[in-house]
This record gives structure tokens, sequence and C-alpha cells, in this order.
């Protein structure tokens, strides 16, 4: 069973951790990755950097300009992390834009995948129609959950349609918005929560965008069932390097 | 086979929507509703009407008698040069514009490289009463100091794009990103025929004006409909768009698409995309783009702030690809000389870009009884700097 749908079928809220391969020291990966998951962490989306990631806010933003700077690419961060599941059980997402997957080759960026260890991929850019008429099949071969994200403006049928496509869980993107972190969630994002809630969908959801503390994991998972961190670790790594990263997770729940 | 864009806004393998579900509802509801927004009588006689008396529409259609001496052929020149704003851009925003008031928009966004879409952009805005806001690269709004003061003077808020390069591409991505945070009162007025479907085809759409012109005008001129040939220059490439528009699918019609190699194409400072550029996603966009081996975007490099760009829209990408178009590049020097040819021969000083379309005659021939279309897209005001700094005026 792959990693990811395992672990979802656990009773308890999900937290998982974004962060950007080659930040804020190249060669940092594997130990975060570790240290993630030393700490309790749930699920870890390993970050591919990119030039132009529009769906970002200023904090990715930088850390991938940083990353790509220190000199990190596909074909590193699968050296990197080759031998990533000797030491660590949790499982793996790659999170990215397309084009680098594309420029790498998608049938050989899912067969390295799959060799490594990987159990998703998230492709904010990789629209669902395209997703279903080229790339599903290869993605299924090679193990990979793939995952869609859904925001306040996505009407009921379309969140019908990427639940049906989905298998594992939903990006719930938690307000109109780039990435980084805000101060709390209001009552537009409460009505949202409750909307998505009372669809039963068939695949869980987890929420994205704008979590950075305890409070706002709690009240992205009351109806949810989990939340993810990615600026506001970004930060935290930008603050205080990779050695408290327990300290942090901590600090969450 | 057509060269135009099919239902799910593909030119060949080109083109499509590759955007982030964030983006989503917002094009899909441009997709949903702009040919039959465009197609509302309504909506043409405003567009009609203000491309006749504001926009200052239709531009002339000019036999350059001293230039095709020059090189022995008949050449023309599409006037764009003398819209209103002094460029072509114009024509798209007056279009965009009345799209954003149909589908009720109350603010407006655009990215701008060197200006000239921000400068077009404040201005219909500033005509219909509504909120703009422009996006330009910080090292642009440095460089492009009178522009910036014009969008001002226009009510524009410019705002300063201060991630990755700085540029272009970069004032792109923000304005996506402002569109992703305002999705619901918001349209985003691209500049050009990039960008994820609809934006291609609309903005084709709106530009082809130029060669429904170019067809009536050369009726008059010489007695048929169809030149020889139709050249423009192309960044992202919404001018030869619109020039090439109605000749796209006519075979007899030579379409010749002119690049900006910089300082040559393999100098590591140029633009010429077909040359350099490889299959990929920029923009929401699959064509062609300039890129490292691990697919990320690479800056561009040339004198023209309106062709420095590291894409090209995916009608061009895909008339490249086929061989329906001829792709020529054409150095800074080459286009510089060019410029300032025109000025002596003909008495008109043409913007950067256009000079690229008019340096391929010094290489290029054409037979004597050609008729060449050149499209001169705009005005050589905004590069008096420049001119000064190139020629040590």
């Amino acid at each position: 069973m792959n990693r990811i749908k395992q672990k979802l079928s656990e009773d308890k809220k999900i937290l998982s951790i974004y962060f950007t391969a080659g930040y804020p020291k190249l060669d940092d990966t594997v130990q975060i990755i570790q240290d993630l998951e030393k700490s309790g962490v749930d699920l870890i989306e390993i970050g591919l950097p990119f030039s132009d990631p529009l769906a970002d806010g200023p904090t990715i933003q930088e850390s991938s300009t940083a990353a790509l700077k220190n000199g990190m690419h596909s074909e590193l961060l699968f050296e990197q992390i080759k031998d990533i599941r000797k030491s660590v059980s949790i499982p793996l997402i790659l999170m990215g834009y397309f084009n680098p997957v594309l420029q790498y080759g998608v049938e050989k960026f899912c067969q390295k995948c799959e060799k490594i260890g990987i159990d998703g991929l998230i492709l904010p850019d990789l629209p669902l129609d395209v997703y279903q008429e080229e790339y599903e099949a290869l993605f299924k071969k090679h193990g990979l959950i793939n995952v869609f994200l859904i925001t306040p403006q996505t009407s009921d049928e379309r969140i019908k349609a990427i639940d049906d496509a989905s298998e594992g869980f939903i990006y719930m993107v938690s307000s109109a918005s780039t990435t980084g972190a805000k101060s709390g969630f209001g009552q537009e994002q409460s009505a949202y929560f409750e909307r998505i809630a009372n669809m039963n969908l068939k695949n869980p959801q987890i929420v994205g965008f704008g979590i950075s503390n305890a409070e706002t994991f709690n009240q992205a998972t009351e109806k949810a069932k989990g939340a993810i961190i990615g600026s506001a670790f970004i930060k935290h790594l930008t603050e205080n390097g990779v050695d408290s990263i327990g300290g942090f997770v901590r600090q969450i729940r | 086979m057509s060269y135009h864009a099919d239902e799910k806004g593909y030119y060949g393998e080109f083109g499509g929507a590759f955007i982030p579900e964030m983006l989503y509802p917002n094009c899909e509801e441009l997709r949903q509703n702009y040919i039959q927004i465009m197609e509302e009588p309504s909506f043409k006689e405003e567009f009609q009407q203000l491309l006749k008396d504001y926009v200052g529409r239709p531009t002339p259609l000019y036999f350059a008698k001293r230039l095709s001496e020059k090189y022995n052929t008949k050449i023309y020149l599409k006037r764009e040069d003398l819209c209103h704003t002094g460029a072509h851009k114009v024509n798209n925003t007056i279009g965009q514009i009345l799209m954003a008031k149909k589908l009720g928009k109350n603010r407006i966004i655009a990215e701008t490289g060197a200006g000239q879409h921000g400068v077009a952009t404040a201005t219909v805005c500033a005509l219909m009463g509504i909120q703009c806001v422009v996006y330009m690269g910080e090292i642009d709004i440095a460089r492009q100091a009178p522009n910036v003061a014009r969008m001002k003077m226009l009510g524009a808020e410019v705002r300063a794009a201060k991630s990755g390069s700085k540029t272009l591409k970069d004032a792109t991505n923000e304005a996506i990103r402002d569109w992703i945070n305002n999705p619901v009162d918001t349209h985003y007025i691209i500049g050009s025929v990039v960008g994820p479907h609809p934006y291609p085809d609309m903005v084709a759409r709106f530009q082809s004006v130029i060669s429904e012109e170019i067809k009536r005008q050369l009726m008059e001129n010489e007695g048929r409909e169809n030149p020889d040939y139709v050249v423009a220059c192309v960044g992202g490439g919404s001018n030869a768009a619109g020039a090439f528009y109605h000749y796209l699918d006519t075979p007899e019609v030579g379409i010749i698409a002119v690049e900006a190699a910089g300082k040559g194409i393999h100098s590591g400072e140029s633009a010429a995309t077909s040359a350099l550029g490889k299959v990929g996603i920029i923009h929401g966009s699959k064509t062609l783009l300039m890129q490292t081996p691990d697919g990320q975007i690479t800056e561009p490099y040339s004198i023209s702030a309106g062709l420095d760009y590291p894409g090209v829209g995916p009608m061009h990408a895909h008339l490249y690809k086929s061989g329906r178009g001829e792709f020529i590049s054409i150095t800074d020097d080459e286009a510089m000389k060019a410029g300032l040819e025109l000025c002596k021969l003909e008495g008109i000083i043409p913007a950067i870009e256009s000079s690229h379309a008019l340096a391929i005659f010094e290489d290029r021939k054409f037979k004597k009884d050609d008729v060449v279309v050149v499209n001169l897209s705009g005005r050589g005001d905004k590069d008096l700097q420049n001119y000064i700094d190139y020629f040590n005026l």
C-alpha cells in the first residue's frame, strides 16, 4: 500500500511540512527530512525549486531563488535522496512546477521517483485534463499519487471531478491567495471548510496556504484531515538553520 | 490544416492552459465567454467606434518608395506607429477593457516590460474610469522612466516587481500572483499573444484588425488582397499575430517573423527564441522558451525591451515548428542601422522593435515585383535615448 494512503488511514490529524530542496544550504535536504520524521511530522513535501514560481508568495520565491543559486536541480535532488528509504519511512511527496519535470522527461522522472521511494507528486500547473489524457497511466504505473488543488473559488462540479480523479488526498487551498503565512482564518474560511466537509468527498482533504502555528493548524484541521505548513517552516529555517526543526514542530502540536 | 487555435487553445502541440487551480475559475470564465462577447453587436460597435475615433484607425498602408527602390522590391509599411499611444498595443487594450466591462470587472491589472503595454492599459483605464495597477520589473522602472511617468499621469499605480530577474517575465509573474489574490473583481489584461488559453487567441483576434485592414488597403493599392510576404517582429508576438492573422491559412502569402538576436544568437545575450528555445511551459502556455537543461527559465537580452521575452506565443511556436513561417533573427546592430535608414529614406522614426523587421532587407532578397508588407508596429519616440546613446547623436 502506498505510504500516503496508509498514513491517511490512521486515526489522527495529519501534519505535513513543505520545504524547498537546496535551502538554506545545498546539502541540507537529507537532514531536514530525517529531522522532520523524528519530530513526528506525518508527511513531507520536498519542493523542487523553479525560477518562476507563480503560485508562491515571497517566502517560497526567495527560498527557490536561493536554492537555484546554491546549485539545486532535479538530478542533484535525486542523487541526494537516493538512499533516503534506508533511513526514513515517512511518506514523501515531490512538489514543483511542471516545466522542470517536462525537461527531465516525465517518464524518466516517474521512474526515478519510484526507484527512490517517492510516494506522490504535486504539480500545481499540470491541469486535470492534461494529466488524465497524457500522464495518469504513467503516474499509476510507477505507484505515484498525483495530488490536485482546490480553492474557495472551485465550483462543486469541478471539486467532484477532482475528487474522482484523486486517490490519496485533496490539497485544499485555504483562501484565494499565493502561498505565505497570514494572521489566521476568518468567517469566509470557516464557511468554505464547512462547505467542503459537507460534500462528503471520497478523498480526505489537507489544508494548505496560511497555516503557520498551532492556532491556524487547529482551525484548519477542525473539519479537514490535516494541514500543510510551508512558508512558516521556510522562515524558521532562514532564521535558525536546520538545528532546531524539532522545536518548530513541537510549537505546532 | 488551420494555423489558428483549436477549441482548447492549441496551435498544433503548443498552447493550452497550464495553470494552477487558483487561476482556473478566472481563465474558465474568460474562455467560456470571450468569443460570444466579441461577437455581440453592441461589443463590436463600441470596439469599432473606439478604434476609429480614439485610436485613429484605419492606420495607413504606406508604399515606401525610396526604401523599395533601395532594395529593389515593393515595400509597404503598415503604420501601426500612428496609433494613439504610439504602437499597436492599444488595439488589444481597447478590446480587453470592453471585455472586462462585459464581465463586470472593476479592477484592471497588467504587466509591462518597456512600458508600452502599461501605457496602453493605463490609457484605456483612464478612458473608462477603471482602477489600474501595472506591474513592471524594478530594473525596467529604472531604465524606462518616461513611460513610468506616463502611466502615473494616466492615473495608474505602477508596482515594482522585485522577484527573480526584476524584468518583464517577473512582472508577468507578479501580475499573475495579483490575479490569484484577487479572483473575483479583477481582469488581467495580458499584452501579448502569450499566457494561458484563451489569451493567445483573444489577443490575436483583437490585433487581427491589422491584417483585416491590410487586405482592404492592398486591394485599393495593388488590386489584390494578398501580398507575397508579410513581415513582423516577434517578442511575445502580438503585432505579428495581428499582421499574420488573416493570412495564416493562405499559403501563397509568405509569413516572415523576425526575432531579436541581441548581440548574436550564440553570444549568450539574445532573445531569439525559435533558435534557442525548447518546448516547455511559461506563464501557463506550452511553447518554445529559453531555458536551462533543468527547465529553469533564462533571462533573454535585446536592445529592444519589447522583444526581450524568453518565450514566444504558441501561434508563433507552431508557425516555426510547422515550417509555415520563415524565422529570421536580427542583431542589435542590424536593427539600429535599419532604424536609422528608415529615418533617412522615409522620414519615419521607428520603434527599435519594428527596426528589427526592417533589417531583413539587407540579406533577405525579394523579387522586384514582390509585394512585401512590413508591420511598423510602433514609433521610435520612446527609444530616443537608445538611439542617442547608440549613434552618439
